[in-house]
């Protein structure tokens, strides 16, 4: 085995990484207000790359008026659903919450394809398919950009939780009852905290969409969004990234290494025993918070 | 329904704890039997092999799913992993000349001893973390039964189920499929029924409640998750194996995909979690609803003379699922089986509503 092609391997596989830790991002986000696990991720970002095309190509809107049209359409959706759907389902049991996220996920998910269709579409934002060198290695353009946008995307979340809004949402993720007595409005926090997540599943949608064009596989990056955030601790977004990339090198790897041994698809079964031993040996991820309950 | 309780006096605990209490319940749940078991002579065999049959070995499934789910209050969003163990299980062992009566033990205590895996999650973790190591450990089973020719037979294989046989009996009809699965739904049906008036299935209900508190007065928890997961994957062994033997007639991975298991849920979330005639009407609703929507939409748009496309008349039903799931969360979350528990206490003492049940 060539150590050339591992190391591109895994460099490529780190790019990845980061552009998973976006859909990861999103989860974290939620969890950390409102402490509810969003299933619904991964198809939040399907229908928010459906949204795009439905701008670009119904309405001929140029695709950098499409894409902020877009951000704003899934802000009001994602605040919707937080209105209509979880906050009267605050202070049920997990089992409720989870299976109404799973719901969403459905109705998301099916509903954008009743709407616009499920064969897969482009969604070209013009970055170029010509190879990047770095040294000997070859990398994937679009991976580095969609890289580079997490990294951005990462620095702004840490920048707005400075802001003046993003120290009550801190204030609501650390003990939301201490943040109500103390007159913040817990409701708008976790409906913006959706919010945002919303538009983070935009941009992960942009990225991925152009990579693999828009249709139904776009809602299965939740599986990986779901073990990068419990790999980075829930309510890490630091976490989140850095296990992106943890994720990223290990799936490269083992698609050289695993592929050829087990004949193929090897991706799914990594992380599925990274979500596994996560969960198994290490339940607060490497960045979260401890008191995760142990039986 | 058509009755009152007034005169019924129980005067010792074992009336008082007989699983009908009321006579009129005892003759209800008689006659429905009896209308169970005549079916095939006045149902055509596209209801029965079609919409009964599958409605019957799904009641099992829910039943074992809301074991779990609703008595032990342990998520488990690998539920057709389990299943399918079962069905590959049996199906192989008949293959290799066990006689069906085995094979289908022997599918449970398969699922049991690998479904008991997913247990230990739930021995060190609980909640949101449970749900999502059951998931995982649902997409590692997928890809086991798909990449091991071994169990699946090759990659896109379809492996061929033998016919099912009684004590040396061929079974093919339509009629005796049907109670083959009436047989495995009612016996289902009976142990989860009693479970409500055994000390087992009273820890179960004290681990959900608070695992803390059951072990404060003595139960151990532990023992009692482990028996639960258990219980619930023989049964879901079986009625995977029955689902096979009886409608399938071939088993692909696919049938057990991680979209089958978020099915199993949305029956128990439907029907009602702990609710036994719930998961009745939650599998039935979960399992009609498609043809139901399907005939529904097309009349419509015969009706109103618009026509959809091929597309959105496909994905038209899972979308109103999925609505479904999120109404009975939002407006009855305790799903369909509470809604027949409030028509009941309201009908037996109508017209005065005022007197409490």
């Amino acid at each position: 085995m060539d150590i050339m092609l591992l190391l591109e391997s895994a460099l490529n596989g780190a790019l990845v990484g980061l552009m998973y830790s976006l859909v990861a991002m999103g989860i974290v986000l939620i969890y950390k207000s409102s402490s509810v696990p969003n299933l619904a991720q991964g198809a939040m970002v399907m229908l928010a790359g459906y949204v795009i095309l439905a701008f670009a190509n119904q309405l001929n809107l140029p695709l950098w008026v499409a894409i902020p049209l877009g951000i704003v359409t899934m802000f009001i959706i994602g605040v919707g659903i937080e209105r209509v759907a979880l906050r009267r389902l605050a202070g049920r049991p997990i089992i409720m919450i989870l299976m109404m996220t799973l719901g969403i996920e459905i109705f998301l998910r099916a509903g954008s394809m009743t709407i616009w269709g499920g064969t897969s579409r482009p969604l070209p934002i013009g970055i170029s398919d010509a190879p990047l060198f770095l040294g000997p290695l070859l990398i994937n353009r679009a991976y580095a950009v969609g890289a580079g946008v997490a990294v951005a995307m990462f620095v702004l979340l840490v920048l707005f939780f400075r802001t003046r809004i993003g120290v009550v949402l801190r204030a609501i993720s650390d003990d939301y009852t201490a943040a109500w007595s103390v007159g913040i409005s817990v409701e708008r926090g976790v409906a913006l905290s959706w919010a945002i997540s919303a538009v983070v599943a935009t941009i992960a949608a942009v990225l991925w969409g152009s990579v693999q064009g828009v249709d139904q596989s776009l809602a299965l990056l939740l599986l990986k969004g779901v073990t990068v955030a419990v790999l980075g601790g829930l309510d890490s977004i630091g976490g989140a990234l850095l296990a992106g990339i943890l994720l990223g090198i290990v799936e490269g790897l083992a698609s050289i290494v695993l592929d050829p041994l087990l004949g193929g698809a090897s991706r799914e079964l990594v992380d599925a025993a990274m979500l596994i031993l996560t969960i198994m040996l290490r339940p607060h991820g490497l960045f979260g918070r401890h008191d995760i309950e142990r039986v | 329904m058509l009755f009152r309780q007034a005169g019924i006096l129980h005067t010792n605990y074992t009336q008082d704890r007989a699983l009908f209490p009321i006579p009129a319940d005892r003759w209800m749940i008689g006659g429905l039997l009896l209308l169970a078991a005549a079916a095939p002579f006045y149902m055509n065999s596209l209801y029965l092999s079609s919409y009964m049959l599958p409605w019957l070995v799904w009641t099992a499934a829910a039943l074992g799913l809301n074991l779990i789910l609703g008595w032990a209050g342990q998520f488990h969003l690998g539920y057709a992993a389990v299943m399918g163990i079962g069905a590959y299980a049996a199906v192989h062992a008949q293959r290799n000349g066990v006689p069906w009566e085995i094979a289908i033990v022997l599918a449970g205590l398969t699922a049991a001893v690998i479904g008991s895996v997913f247990a230990f999650a739930a021995l060190r973790v609980k909640g949101l973390y449970l749900a999502l190591s059951t998931l995982a450990l649902q997409f590692v089973m997928d890809w086991t039964i798909s990449h091991v020719p071994a169990i699946s037979g090759g990659t896109q294989a379809t492996l061929q189920a033998p016919d099912i046989r009684v004590l040396g009996w061929a079974i093919t009809s339509d009629a005796g499929l049907y109670y083959v699965a009436l047989v495995w739904c009612v016996l289902v049906t009976t142990f989860m029924l009693n479970l409500r008036r055994t000390a087992l299935g009273r820890a179960l209900v004290a681990v959900r409640e608070k695992d803390y508190a059951a072990a404060v007065i003595g139960v151990n928890s532990f023992y009692f998750k482990l028996v639960a997961f258990a219980t619930s994957s023989f049964i879901a062994g079986v009625s995977g194996a029955v689902l096979i033997g009886t409608f399938y007639h071939a088993v692909t991975p696919e049938q057990f995909s991680v979209d089958v298991s978020i099915q199993a849920l949305a029956m128990v979330i439907v029907g009602g979690l702990g609710s036994i005639i719930g998961s009745y009407f939650g599998a039935g609703f979960i399992l009609l609803m498609p043809g139901v929507m399907n005939a529904f939409i097309s009349w419509l748009t015969a009706q109103f003379g618009f026509s959809l496309g091929i597309e959105t008349l496909a994905h038209l039903p899972h979308a109103l699922y999925g609505a479904l799931i999120i109404g009975f969360l939002l407006i009855e979350p305790l799903g369909l089986g509470k809604i027949y528990g409030n028509i009941r206490d309201y009908l037996l003492v109508w017209p005065f509503g005022y007197v409490k049940k």
